[in-house]
């Protein structure tokens, strides 16, 4: 049985997509079977981070729908052969999402594969609650500001309570993957700092993902950016998230936060 | 097979509710309203609230009026009290039966909506509530019969509504409410200070010019002849 994962946030565009594809392809690149789920029905965007948005034939809508079988709605990705994607439709809404279609979608999913990797629209409705619904384990992406902060801690409220694995009592596993960390504007007190992050949402940190041009370029040029650009710093940090995904116990960089803590030391002490 | 029958059930069960008492003149009173409420955003949502008149005196135009005024801020009123019965018709909210004012009707825990039906006289109910997770934002954590101790924070866009005080071992970035059934002699008290809202037996107090120097203090409020008093613990 594969493990169910949610790359979730509340706020929008706080880097989901974007951490769906760099996770699965680096998850795909150690050999394991991937598929990604993109559940923002209406709003699709995964299958051009993927470079995929022409090989689109069929979608979840149409597998839950059943006018298609699964197995003819995933697309294989050129790069990696282990790596999958079912689409989302650009023509529905989400109200054509159903919870025995999605459940039974779910159950096939991890029947064949290691990973599901479910890319959650944003907002705390309905579309969020489906692709949260049968998590094993969620990301939660935070971008250094207060108000993506504050819908995390929403989200993961809501991840308590509205799961599968919550109502049985269980509990989800949480992960915190703070995105578009940018080290200036960290010193200069313009954005949240890691540790104040780290105190209001009280969940593990899996990765620090830098503000980089790369990511830019990356999904403009379809490709994830850690198959894209390899020896960048984003891919770096996300090769690390899916290292420690599969229980490895890596190191944490914090870009440059050395510094920021040694300057804060000192002026303690000096005041 | 046959139906089977389901027996009737009235089930008595008690729930906190809150009182808004409004004071005269009514347009600056609904004008504090207003600023609460933009303090405090999406704090009357869902919560059952009754509009105890003792304190004004309304002719009928002017109740419905106010009722209205109230509706158009998102607040549903379920009943009133402190006014006279020829005031009322079966279009606006009932009254009250109680006959106490300005409190909260019964205070105990509410019960799981398919709670068994055993006899629990034999064991008296718990009088604290510990919290063992953090309380996010968007919880809401109500306990009517004493205490709460919530071993994280409460997040911004959160509260917890207690009887007695409330312990918070983290953060208070959101919004402590204690004492909420007439006990003045509440307490808020926590190890990191930056509320939205400190509440205690009605009167609130939020952080201003007087109170910035404890945030990120431990801090404990209190009451004093109705003055909410803070103070970093020492
Ligand atoms: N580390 C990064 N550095 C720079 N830009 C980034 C980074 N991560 C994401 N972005 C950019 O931010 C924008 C939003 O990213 P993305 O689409 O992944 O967010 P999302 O959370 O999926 O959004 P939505 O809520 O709309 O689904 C994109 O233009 C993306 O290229
Ligand atoms: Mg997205």
């Amino acid at each position: 049985m594969g493990q169910v994962m949610v790359v979730t946030s509340g706020k929008g565009g706080v880097g989901k997509t974007t951490s769906t594809a760099a996770l699965g392809a680096a998850l795909a690149q150690t050999g394991q079977t991937v598929a990604m789920v993109d559940f923002d029905v209406g709003l699709r965007n995964l299958d051009l981070v993927m470079g995929a948005e022409r090989r689109v034939v069929f979608d979840l809508i149409n597998v839950i729908q059943g006018q298609a079988k699964l197995a003819q709605a995933m697309i294989r990705d050129k790069r990696l052969d282990t790596l999958f994607l079912l689409p989302a439709s650009q023509t529905r809404d989400k109200d054509a999402l159903t919870e025995d279609g999605v459940a039974k979608v779910m159950k096939e999913l991890t029947a064949n594969f290691d990973w599901v990797i479910c890319d959650s629209p944003a907002g705390i409705g309905k579309g969020a609650v489906f692709a949260m619904q049968h998590a094993d384990l969620a990301v939660v992406v935070t971008n250094p500001e207060i108000s993506s902060v504050r819908d995390s801690d929403r989200i993961i409220g809501l991840l308590d309570a509205k799961t599968e694995k919550a109502k049985k009592g269980h509990d989800v596993e949480k992960y915190l993957l703070i995105s578009r960390y940018d080290e200036n504007r960290a010193t200069s007190g313009d954005m949240l700092q890691i540790d104040d992050i780290l105190e209001i949402l009280s969940i593990p940190l899996l990765s620090v993902v830098p503000e980089s041009q790369e990511v830019l370029r990356a999904s403009n040029l379809g490709s994830p950016v850690t198959l894209c650009s390899p020896n960048s710093a984003p891919a770096a940090a996300y090769r690390d998230a899916a290292r420690r995904l599969n229980g490895e116990v890596v190191a944490l960089t914090i870009p440059k936060e050395k510094n920021r803590l040694f300057g804060r030391i000192f002026g303690r002490r000096a005041a | 097979m046959a139906d089977i029958c389901t027996p009737f059930r009235l089930v008595g069960r008690s729930h906190v509710l809150f009182v808004l008492t409004p004071q005269p003149p009514i347009t600056v009173w609904l004008g504090e309203l207003d600023t609460w409420i933009q303090r405090s955003q999406g704090f009357f949502d869902g919560k059952p609230i009754v509009l105890d008149l003792s304190d004004v005196s309304l002719n009928k135009p002017e109740f419905i009026a106010l009722i209205g005024d109230l509706k158009a801020r998102n607040i549903p009123i379920i009943a009133v009290e402190g006014v006279d019965s020829e005031l009322l018709d079966p279009e606006l909210p009932p009254l009250m039966s109680s006959n106490r004012s300005s409190e909260v009707i019964e205070a105990a825990k509410a019960e799981p909506a398919n709670a068994l039906t055993v006899p629990q006289d034999v064991l008296p109910e718990p009088t604290s509530l510990v919290v063992d997770k953090p309380v996010r934002s968007g919880q809401s954590v109500v306990f009517a019969n004493g205490d709460v101790t919530v071993l994280g924070s409460i997040s911004s866009g959160a509260e917890v509504i207690a009887g007695g005080s409330i312990h918070i071992y983290g953060t208070l970035s959101g919004r402590a409410m204690a004492g909420v059934t007439g006990n003045a002699e509440a307490r808020v008290i926590c190890r990191k200070f930056n509320p939205e809202l400190v509440c205690i037996d009605g009167t609130y107090s939020i952080i201003d010019d007087t109170t910035s120097h404890l945030v990120g203090l431990p801090v404990q409020a209190w009451l004093e002849q109705d003055q909410m008093h803070m103070r970093e613990l020492a």
